[in-house]
């Protein structure tokens, strides 16, 4: 019997050799940020480990509460600076030298196919756009694979989503995710990987996979994937990674899956997520006459350049609705240096944008956007739930770069149309 | 191993930004992480909880953000146990490796609020004294009873290295 692109890769780093229920796998490369390292570094030292497996193979991503809204937040990355000194790891970055996490490790090239990759954060799972087999996990995990180098997974089973159909104008990765996790619910997924597939997923480009890969976590996934193909290896080529330490691997085709769900999109319109859970979806002309008081465009979902493209060509040479707070935040700094040479950034600040650092902000409630209590957002991040982008009483609508954009012009949740 | 304590029932989907909001994600102190447990959703509930008090939830408890600071948060408020119908990954297995007792049971969602519960964590059985009923719960797979029993995931690292 065949087996699934996870379950090879699982294989391949069981230290058993064999796919049991449980695997003690070896771990290509461990990461956390200012938010979740600190702690696993305190659980590193509580637990009197005096080394680590491979200090080439840990990176501390600083992007979370950066820059330092405060003391804390300043420590946070002071601790991470003396700890990777100590045991010189090569991978610690601060906010001026990464952004976000997510976009910034693939864009270096840290991330490649078929790697296991374990990372103290939930949006772990965007590195499957890349074929690698992607886990977040909490903190104390974290500690135990910087020691160990390995890590316990249950072996998980595999649901295919297959996409057919003429992408739709304006429809990009958010709005097929939020589709399918508004098909499915919060824990459609559950424990299970997503695979993502069909002749849709094929056109798709990187940026959009990556969208799509990221949002798995709010299926309850335990990570997505999607077969590399040329466009990852051009990809991979751009980020410096060297083809020989490139393999590829596909899932059989008599591999088992736990369902396979066929989604058609031919006529699939913008899709929004409605407070408070990501799975509360609705087409964008069932929500025109909510009004919308600050627009987030960026995080680990959308904030990459392709994004910031499709809302600076519809934002050129419009106005931001008065009264409204509209904020870009390119994830990181080269999608930022990229997006002022395209000439997005001039844009967006003509159109009355905030432009942010790079920094996962305002996604989380943490700095640099936090609502109030009953003020409306809509943003391109990838959660809404209760408190989420601040006050309790406030309201996360979450979209596609577009929507976002299209709607920061008339000042309610707008399809793009409405503006070109 | 017997837990006593009274019933604090929440619904489905309870994310970690329920039951610790972001913005206190800054600090590791699990007594400050406690006293912000559930803010967002049930203010006053680290100043209502006693001690040794158990949490009843529905499905996909604890979704949303890895971040441990959930388990520590409620471990930090003095809540003993967790008992839901089920839950979300990362949380399931940072309880397992931090040692906070957990338990999924279908039948709990019929416990109601306030209700006195004994738990009886080795044997998986929940008896509900004010209802005067017992409820099942699904026995851990037997790789995870071993990090259970280590008391975390820290010390079965440690134990198996010397082992």
């Amino acid at each position: 019997m065949g087996l699934t692109l996870i379950e090879k890769i699982l294989l391949k780093n069981s230290l058993s050799k064999r796919l049991d229920d449980f695997i003690y796998a070896k771990v290509d490369f461990c990461f956390g940020n200012d938010i979740t390292a600190p702690l696993a570094v305190k659980q590193f030292e509580r637990a009197g480990f005096k080394s680590v497996f491979d200090s080439r193979k840990i990176g501390f991503i600083c992007d979370h509460f950066l820059p330092a809204r405060d003391f804390k937040a300043a420590n946070n990355v002071k601790v991470l600076k003396e700890f990777a000194r100590k045991f010189k790891l090569k991978h610690f970055y601060d906010i001026d030298k990464c952004g976000v996490e997510h976009v910034f490790l693939p864009e270096i090239g840290l991330i490649k196919p078929v790697d296991l990759i374990i990372g103290a954060d939930s949006h772990t799972c965007t590195y499957g756009a890349l074929g690698a087999a992607s886990f977040g996990v909490g903190s104390t995990d974290l500690a135990a694979v910087m020691k160990e180098g390995k890590c316990w997974l249950r072996v998980p089973e595999t649901i295919k989503f297959v996409y057919e159909g003429k992408l739709p104008q304006w429809i990009g990765g958010k709005d097929l995710i939020l589709h399918t996790i508004g098909k499915i619910g919060v824990d459609g997924a559950l424990y299970k990987v997503m695979e993502f597939s069909g002749s849709v997923i094929k056109k798709l480009s990187m940026d959009d996979r990556f969208t799509m890969c990221n949002m798995a976590a709010e299926a309850g996934g335990k990570t997505a994937i999607i077969e590399p193909d040329e466009k990852t290896l051009s990809y991979l080529k751009a980020a410096g990674v060297n083809k020989r330490n490139i393999k590829l691997l596909t899932s059989d085709e008599d591999a088992t899956y736990s369902k396979i769900i066929n989604i058609n999109i031919e006529n699939l319109k913008p899709q929004i997520a409605c407070p408070h859970l990501p799975s509360n979806v609705k087409s964008v002309d069932k929500l025109k006459k909510i009004k919308v008081d600050q627009v987030v465009i960026g995080s680990c979902t959308n904030g990459r350049l392709s994004d910031l493209a499709v809302a600076a060509k519809l934002l050129k040479g419009e106005k931001v609705k008065k009264g409204l707070r509209a904020i870009v935040i390119p994830a990181t700094p080269k999608i930022y240096a990229q997006a002022y040479q395209k000439g997005y950034l001039n844009i967006f600040q003509e159109a009355g944008y905030i432009i942010s650092p790079p920094t996962c902000g305002p996604c989380l409630g943490g700095h640099c956007g936090i609502l109030d209590k009953g003020e409306v957002a809509l943003a391109t991040t990838n959660r809404n739930f209760t408190g989420r982008m601040g006050s309790p009483q406030s309201f996360v609508y979450l979209c596609g770069p577009a929507v976002a954009a299209a709607s920061s012009i008339t000042g309610r949740i707008s399809h793009p149309e409405e503006v070109t | 191993m017997i837990i006593k304590g009274k019933a604090y029932k929440f619904g489905d989907n309870i994310n970690t930004d329920d039951i610790i909001p972001a913005k206190y994600l800054d600090s590791q102190d699990p007594s400050f992480l406690g006293s912000k447990c559930m803010e967002n959703i049930y203010h006053e509930f680290a100043k209502t909880i006693e001690k040794g008090d158990i949490i009843v939830a529905g499905k996909n408890f604890g979704c949303g953000s890895s971040r441990e600071h959930a388990p520590w948060a409620i471990k930090g408020c003095g809540v003993a146990l967790v008992i839901a119908v089920s839950f979300a990954r990362i949380f399931y297995r940072n309880a397992i490796n931090l040692g906070l007792p957990i338990l999924v049971s279908k039948e709990a969602a019929k416990i109601k609020e306030q209700d006195r519960l004994e738990v009886d964590l080795v044997g998986g059985l929940i008896t509900d004294t004010s209802l005067g009923k017992n409820f099942r719960s699904e026995a851990f797979p037997d790789f995870m009873q071993e990090i259970i029993k280590k008391g975390g995931l820290i010390n079965w690292v440690k134990t198996k290295k010397e082992g």
